[in-house]
């Protein structure tokens, strides 16, 4: 069986800071991780791979030179293989243009290692945060889709089936469908291992396969990037947090510390407001 | 602009929103959009149009024209019974060739965003995701002005899509406001459909697990909300009686969440549930802006929290500083002597 699992570089967001002073982001020193999510469903192709016999598991990431290390931290995993898809002619891509290059590495890697019988993607990434590239894949591939999953019940490339648990707002849902398909997953479907001894051993040395437009002879270049990106920033701000001039209850400046009368002094005031 | 774009453009008008709905129960969001495009409509001077997939859900299509829309689209087939990408985007794209809509609106929620990247592809257009804000520039432009929280809220962006229609967009549940339905509203329910077959349609939906703790923040008029200084599941359980008294949900705070004290299902902010109850209670959570934007739009925001400079009181209407195992039994005891137990 051949999974493909496409991991996106990120900025850690948490780290991210607005400059007071000119109202923009402050890239500078961020640290660049795998998306939270994308390692869940390396982990989680990773124990296909411990249950089926013959699975090869793939890792592609579209990204800048540097995301190398995002490939490697895969490879340290257990991943088999990392390709990194990488030119100036895919920068600035929307997830429209994302997808159809994701697709198209997809096609290709089906070419070098055998037909893919699943993709697996985050449910979507800490930066961009749309969740829109696992549907756009799906889309240009035909592949079944089965978003926000939290577990894999059962995979069967012989049977050529699926059946996963999707997490959703009120319940769980359980679906079966046919492979190929494609998967988002959520964090909960499973515990990130650390990487073993061999695995790092192996990822330090690993080299990713690097594809520039010049592999991919059939690529339509009007799709690529920001020329084959409809969406376009517009402005970005930062909001202005909003304050209400609140009412103190129970006592002066509202101090109920420590004292049950004043607790039931603001409780009486709240339901006659 | 080409010729061939600028054609495109003026062919499609119209803002067309997609009902959600499961075993012909809506979703509120679907509502809130089409309040949201009725204002956009309005704007443009254009008609405001509803899709409704599913089985034998003809009422929500006439719902949809008492909550706004002047057209109902009704793909009514024992097909579309239960989501699946595959018929639903399938419909979802026929219809939306047919008519041509300028803009496209889906709720953000779990089926939506499963949905709407999968038609924004097969039509080749930009989607706009998770959006807080819409607008639309007034004619000749027309165009939708889509503003979306980035890099954890830090930031707003607003998106554009200049050259391609449907311009697509999904919007977060419970930042708009639906307008009260109006049974009486006139509007044309028109059935469309034509060839979804299930031999064509590989997913079975097995199953469905309700979740015991499940819990309705987007629709509920009260929220009593706890975080960290809730200190535990037994507070929490305070906060559960004040909220049964007040008719209301409990909400929680990221590591309130993470603590493992309440359901993941809790939780109100940017990784969490969008709130705008009627009256939300906030009790020992300190007011992080991620905690914020998911409950600043309440209507009545009450803070009760024993530092007196904590930053939630900045957006509260009603400040009460105290300690929280004294100011809850309180609120509960007062709301049962008014209220009835
Ligand atoms: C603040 C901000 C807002 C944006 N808003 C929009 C918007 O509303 N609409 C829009 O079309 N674009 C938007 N973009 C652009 C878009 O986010 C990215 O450029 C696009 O390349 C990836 O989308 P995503 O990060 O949202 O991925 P998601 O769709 O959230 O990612 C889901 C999964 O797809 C896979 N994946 C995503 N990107 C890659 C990659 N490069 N390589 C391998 N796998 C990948 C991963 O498995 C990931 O977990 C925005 C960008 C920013 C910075
Ligand atoms: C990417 C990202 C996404 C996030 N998403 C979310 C999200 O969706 N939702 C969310 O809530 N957070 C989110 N967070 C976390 C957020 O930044 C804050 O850490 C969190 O909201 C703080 O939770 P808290 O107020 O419960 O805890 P704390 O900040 O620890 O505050 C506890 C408060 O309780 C008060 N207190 C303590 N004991 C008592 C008592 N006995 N009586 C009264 N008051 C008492 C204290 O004075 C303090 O103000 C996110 C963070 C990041 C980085």
């Amino acid at each position: 069986m051949h999974v493909v699992v496409c991991i996106k570089q990120v900025p850690d967001s948490r780290e991210i800071r607005i400059d007071p002073v000119s109202n923009t982001l402050i890239r500078e020193g961020v640290p660049a991780i795998v998306n939270i999510f994308d390692l869940h469903g390396v982990e989680e192709a990773v124990r296909i791979k411990e249950r089926i016999a013959c699975t090869r598991v793939t890792v592609l990431t579209m990204g800048p030179k540097s995301a190398r290390s995002a490939l490697q931290e895969c490879i340290s995993l257990g991943a088999d293989e990392g390709v990194l898809v990488s030119d100036r002619a895919f920068a600035g891509a929307d997830t429209l243009a994302t997808s159809y290059v994701l697709a198209e590495a997809i096609r290709m890697a089906a070419q070098v290692w055998g037909p893919v019988d699943l993709v697996i993607c985050g449910k979507q990434t800490l930066d961009g945060d749309t969740g829109q590239v696992g549907p756009g894949i799906a889309a240009r591939l035909d592949l079944e889709q089965l978003t926000y999953v939290e577990r894999i019940r059962s995979v069967d490339p012989d049977a050529g089936r699926i059946t996963v648990e999707r997490h959703l707002e009120d319940g769980v849902e359980v679906v079966e469908t046919s492979l190929p398909a494609l998967v988002t997953v959520v964090e909960g479907i499973n515990e990130v291992r650390r990487a073993s001894m061999p695995g790092m051993l192996r990822a330090v040395r690993y080299e990713p396969l690097v594809w520039t437009v010049a592999d991919f002879p059939e690529i339509d270049r009007s799709r690529l990037g920001l020329k084959g990106s409809p969406t376009v920033v517009g402005k970005a701000w930062v909001p202005e947090p909003i304050t209400r001039s609140g009412e103190a209850l129970g006592g002066p400046d509202g101090d109920g510390n420590g004292n049950d009368s004043a607790a039931q002094v603001a409780a009486a005031q709240l339901f006659d407001r | 602009e080409t010729p061939a774009e600028a054609q495109v453009l003026s062919e499609h008008e119209g803002i067309l929103v997609i009902v959600e709905q499961r075993l012909g129960q809506a979703r509120s969001v679907s509502w809130q959009l089409l309040g949201q495009g009725r204002r956009l409509a309005d704007k443009l001077g254009t008609k405001l149009m509803a899709l409704v997939l599913g089985y034998r859900v003809e009422p929500v299509a006439r719902e949809a024209i008492a909550y706004g829309a002047d057209v109902a689209y009704l793909w009514d087939d024992p097909v579309l019974e239960r989501y699946r990408t595959r018929p639903y985007s399938e419909a979802a794209v026929h219809v939306i060739r047919a008519e041509k809509p300028e803009i496209v609106l889906v709720g953000a929620t779990y089926t939506g965003r499963d949905l709407a990247g999968a038609v924004a592809t097969r039509l080749e257009t930009g989607l706009t995701a998770d959006c807080t804000l819409l607008d639309v520039e007034p004619p000749p432009t027309r165009l939708l002005q889509a503003s979306r929280p980035a890099f954890s809220e830090k930031l707003m962006a607003t998106i554009l899509c200049k050259k391609r229609r449907p311009q697509m967009a999904s919007a977060r549940p419970g930042v708009f406001e639906a307008l009260p339905p109006d049974p009486n509203r006139s509007g044309r329910v028109v059935r469309v459909g034509s060839t979804l077959r299930e031999e064509d349609v590989a997913a079975r939906v097995l199953d469905f697990i309700q979740d015991p703790d499940r819990v309705n923040l987007e629709d509920a008029t009260v929220i009593v909300a706890g975080g960290r200084g809730v200190g535990g599941p037994q507070g929490f359980q305070l906060l559960r009686q004040l909220a049964q008294v007040l008719g209301g949900e409990v909400g929680a705070s990221r590591p309130a969440v993470e603590a493992g004290w309440i359901d993941r299902a809790h939780q109100v902010g940017q990784t969490g549930q969008t709130v705008r109850p009627k009256l939300y209670i906030a009790c020992g959570i300190s007011g992080a802006v991620q905690h914020l934007v998911g409950m600043e739009g309440s209507q009545v925001i009450v803070a009760v929290n024993r530092e007196p400079d904590a930053p939630i009181f900045r957006v509260a209407d009603y400040r009460i500083v105290g300690d929280l195992h004294q100011v809850v039994p309180a609120l509960i005891a007062e709301a049962r002597r008014r209220l009835g137990p």
